[in-house]
């Protein structure tokens, strides 16, 4: 135990820039020690065949054409409410009420279609779910936004509470608006007339749905990106003093942002209803608002990455179910694997930002 | 010319931080009973190589001995068991326990506070430090949490010891206090280093300078034999002059008339009380006092960024006109016409976005221009290749995040930027507070430029020296209002500390 022989087996410093290339290639050994650490786990743990897994998570997503709409369908829908939640992100505003404001606004689209079905023309009735439904998300996301603005209220928390409040408000109307009557769902809205339903591009269901997502994603990066909008809220975000100091009225800058998210879980609701399932349950969001924080951070809040980001997690979510289902598995154990394939991405960044210097191997030879 | 064994032997230390070299081939001796000044620029290295001596860094190669020993430090508890300790700039306190727990915070074996206490007492006494031990440090000031902070480090048994610049955050009488405290211990045959850029300081008291420059090692030498002027210039890598310009006001105007302006903060408690001045146009108004003075509050009331309780404060326009700026916030007296400046004292908290690249820093107060909804990206980078041109700025490219520049360089690119709107008044917090001399020259010379130009300049400077050599008149604060305002040229340090500490500055009572 000589003093020479103390020296660490390694320390940690600081990367400076890396190029992409590198970039890339931690970033894809993660992935693939991801790969190669669940194939480990499911042999070990089920003794099944962990290529067989992998054909299965793969199938999951891409084994029929049907599969792949699903597939890009999902897409559409977490990057939808991953969209409106980034600006808020990038003001350091953590809106967690996605699932609230989206359930909002499927919530008034759904009134509007059952309400106005024989009152109104079918175009009004649509134009009316569209104005209605991003009026109810925007006015969902205001409350806590004012709150914050006026009081400095935690919008973390009051925002995750009005999820709750949300909840049980659709809950009640599908009680209210049963159909059959008992059932306690709402069960197809217009089944018959198909008033208030999205007209479909071709024959693709989903078409409308992915097609408007992606403009709104082009949009959204050139609003944040671009935009003076934008320029303020990466301003406010990164210090309020600094917003005040140029003059920007950061009040303002909080609530219009929360608007503008709110609105668009608004409309994300709006294409759940009116588009994609044409009925109203508390569960329609589907924990999305929630997964959309991950997919917005993941993709450090660009929207562009955020493809890259949601395509993952459905991605590994459709596969989780096809296990369960092929082999019989849990379904929770679907969850580990998605669990150990996220941990070790998100690990990555930690080498992307930082290097480990070893002991030279001259040291240790004496 | 030393017959002593050095404490500390640093050979061939060397230390990158990504692509950036910290310190390269260091040596550096550290004596028991000596006291030894680290000098050097912003960014040469010096805080870099303290903290590898104190095991918060792990040197890439090179060797460090201790008292003839090989040693290899890991973490600053290796350090503490060799006897090193390290007293930073920020302090790590714990606001809510007293001095004694601080103390014996994290030391092993049985807690025994009496026992701790009355150590710390003789600890105390042994050198003249003015601790409670049983004082909380949330009641404590700042010089107070610096001194539980050493005596931490005496606790712990330590007698190398190393300051990281402690006489930033002192007021004079505070620093001349722990002078004597650091001589004491010299005496007691500690070996002391203290990094500093403040050459006065290294002059009264260093026994030894060491010098880097660029994370280089240039040399060390008895403080009896140098000068300031050929410290500076070995610091600085060339001879510099170290006068301050003064040219006399040209056609001084009223520019800003200041009238009974009172403030309070958000605890109700008066910063400003009844404070009344005029700033003329194509003068530097300097500003003293003890700090938290009310420094702040002026300088943010004539900005529109404070709440002020009553008082007025007029813009004077060429022709005569008057416009109140009190009660308008930053847009609108922007929107009047009006061309004012502000470089305030926490850079990258107010004045820029650190994580922001230059170009984007350059937009804060310009993408508003024009009707498009979108932003203009042209003007802003040929804004932010001027600036870097024009001021030396060092900088790998304007698409850099400013957070990443040194001191000097976000100074730079603050005041470049505040400079570029032709401002009619600039007010300045604060604007060579951490910066090395080279740099102080260049915001200087920047300051007078502006004054020629006709600005009305306010400065408000904590170290007299320069306020002495700068302003052309001096208005010194006291708790919150006017001590007076007298002429810079003639003035003298004693004069204007007896103001600072003393309404009117008479000596007595």
């Amino acid at each position: 135990m000589n003093n020479n022989q103390r020296t660490p087996l390694f320390h940690i410093s600081k990367r400076s820039a890396l190029p992409w290339y590198s970039a890339w290639a931690i970033r894809g050994s993660a992935i693939l020690l991801a790969l190669l650490l669940c194939g480990i786990i499911t042999s070990l743990v089920t003794g099944e065949n962990p290529f067989q897994i992998y054909v299965a998570i793969f199938n999951g997503s891409f084994g029929t054409i049907r599969k792949f709409w699903v597939l890009l369908q999902n897409i559409a829908m977490l990057l939808c409410v991953s969209l409106a939640v980034t600006p808020a992100f990038r003001m350091r505003c953590w809106n967690l009420g996605a699932e609230g404001q989206s359930l909002i606004g499927g919530l008034a689209a759904a009134a509007c279609m059952i309400l106005l079905a024989n009152k109104l023309p079918n175009w009004a009735v649509i134009v009316c779910m569209i104005v209605f439904s991003i009026l109810a998300g925007a006015a969902w996301a205001a409350i806590p936004a004012i709150f914050k603005a006026r009081w400095n209220t935690n919008e973390t928390l009051f925002t995750l509470m009005m999820n709750y409040v949300a909840t049980q408000l659709v809950a009640y109307y599908c009680v209210v608006w049963e159909s059959p009557k008992g059932s306690g769902n709402i069960g197809i809205i217009n089944p018959n007339t198909q008033i208030g339903w999205f007209p479909t591009i071709g024959n693709q269901k989903y078409l409308l749905n992915i097609l408007i997502v992606a403009v709104l994603c082009v949009v959204m990066y050139i609003y944040l990106n671009y935009s003076k909008h934008g320029y303020e809220i990466s301003v406010v975000g990164e210090s309020e003093r600094t917003a005040r100091y140029v003059g920007i009225k950061v009040d303002r800058v909080i609530v219009r942002t929360m608007l503008l998210s709110g609105a668009v879980c608004g409309l994300a609701g709006l294409l759940l209803v009116g588009s994609t399932n044409h009925t109203l349950t508390p569960t329609i969001v589907d924990g999305r608002g929630f997964t959309a924080v991950m997919v917005s951070w993941l993709a450090k809040f660009n929207p562009i990455w955020m493809i890259l980001t949601s395509f993952l997690l459905v991605f590994l979510g459709r596969g989780a179910s096809e296990i369960a289902t092929n082999f019989g598995l849990n379904r929770s154990f679907g969850d580990i694997l998605t669990g150990v394939i996220l941990f070790c991405i998100i690990g990555s960044e930690f080498f992307l930002n930082y290097k480990i210097n070893f002991r030279k191997s001259a040291e240790k030879e004496d | 010319m030393n017959n002593k064994v050095a404490a500390v032997t640093m050979r061939n230390i060397s230390k990158s931080f990504g692509s950036v070299l910290a310190n390269d081939k260091v040596w550096l001796d550290i004596y028991r009973g000596e006291i030894l000044a680290l000098l050097g620029e912003n960014g040469s290295g010096k805080t870099t190589l303290m903290n590898m001596l104190s095991g918060i860094y792990f040197p890439d190669e090179g060797e460090i001995t201790i008292d003839g020993k090989p040693v290899v430090i890991r973490s600053p508890k290796d350090a503490f068991d060799l006897g090193i300790g390290m007293i930073h700039q920020h302090f790590k306190l714990v606001d809510v326990l007293t001095a004694t727990e601080n103390v014996v915070l994290g030391l092993p074996g049985k807690l025994d506070l009496k026992a701790a206490a009355r150590k710390i007492r003789e600890i105390c006494e042994a050198y003249g430090f003015d601790v409670d031990p049983d004082q909380k440090v949330y009641d404590m000031s700042v010089s107070q949490k610096q001194t539980v902070e050493i005596v931490k480090v005496l606790y712990r048994g330590a007698d190398i010891l190393i300051l990281d610049e402690p006489t930033a955050v002192l007021t004079p009488q505070e620093t001349d206090k722990l002078f004597a405290v650091l001589r004491n211990m010299r005496n007691d045959g500690k070996a002391i280093v203290i990094i500093t850029h403040k050459m006065h300081e290294v002059e009264v008291l260093s026994d030894r300078v060491a010098i880097l420059h660029h994370g280089r090692f240039i040399g060390d030498m008895l403080t009896a034999e140098t000068t300031a002027q050929e410290m500076t210039n070995m610091m600085v890598g060339h001879a510099v002059t170290l006068n301050i310009d003064r040219p006399d006001p040209v056609d001084p105007k009223p520019r800003i008339q200041v009238e009974g302006l009172t403030v309070r903060n958000i605890d109700g408690i008066l910063k400003l009380d009844d404070v009344s001045f005029t700033a003329y146009s194509g003068e530097i108004l300097g500003i003293a006092g003890i700090s938290g003075s009310g420094q702040k509050e002026l300088l943010e009331s004539i900005a529109g960024l404070q709440p002020v309780e009553r008082g007025s404060v007029c813009y004077i326009n060429d022709d005569g006109s008057r416009e109140e700026l009190l009660g308008k916030d930053p847009l609108r007296i922007q929107e009047m016409g009006v061309s004012l400046s502000f470089v305030p004292e926490d850079r990258l908290g107010m004045g820029l976005v650190g994580n922001m690249d230059l170009s984007d820093n350059m937009m804060l107060r310009s993408f508003r221009r024009g009707h498009s909804l979108f932003t203009d990206r042209r003007s802003p980078r040929d804004l932010a290749e001027t600036v870097v041109r024009n001021l030396e700025v060092s900088t790998p490219s304007v698409q850099t995040p400013v957070r990443q520049l040194s001191g000097g360089n976000v100074q730079k690119v603050l005041v470049g930027r505040e400079i570029s709107s032709a401002p009619t008044v600039l007010l300045t917090a604060y604007a060579v507070r951490g910066l090395d001399i080279n740099s102080s020259y260049t915001i200087y010379d920047l300051l007078n430029q502006q004054k020629t130009k006709g600005v009305a300049v306010i400065y408000v400077g904590e170290d007299l020296d320069v306020l002495l050599e700068l302003a052309d008149r001096i208005l010194v604060l006291c708790g919150g209002r006017v001590s007076g305002v007298i002429p810079g040229k003639g003035a003298t340090k004693r004069e204007v500390g007896m103001m600072m500490t003393r309404l009117g500055g008479n000596s007595h009572e």
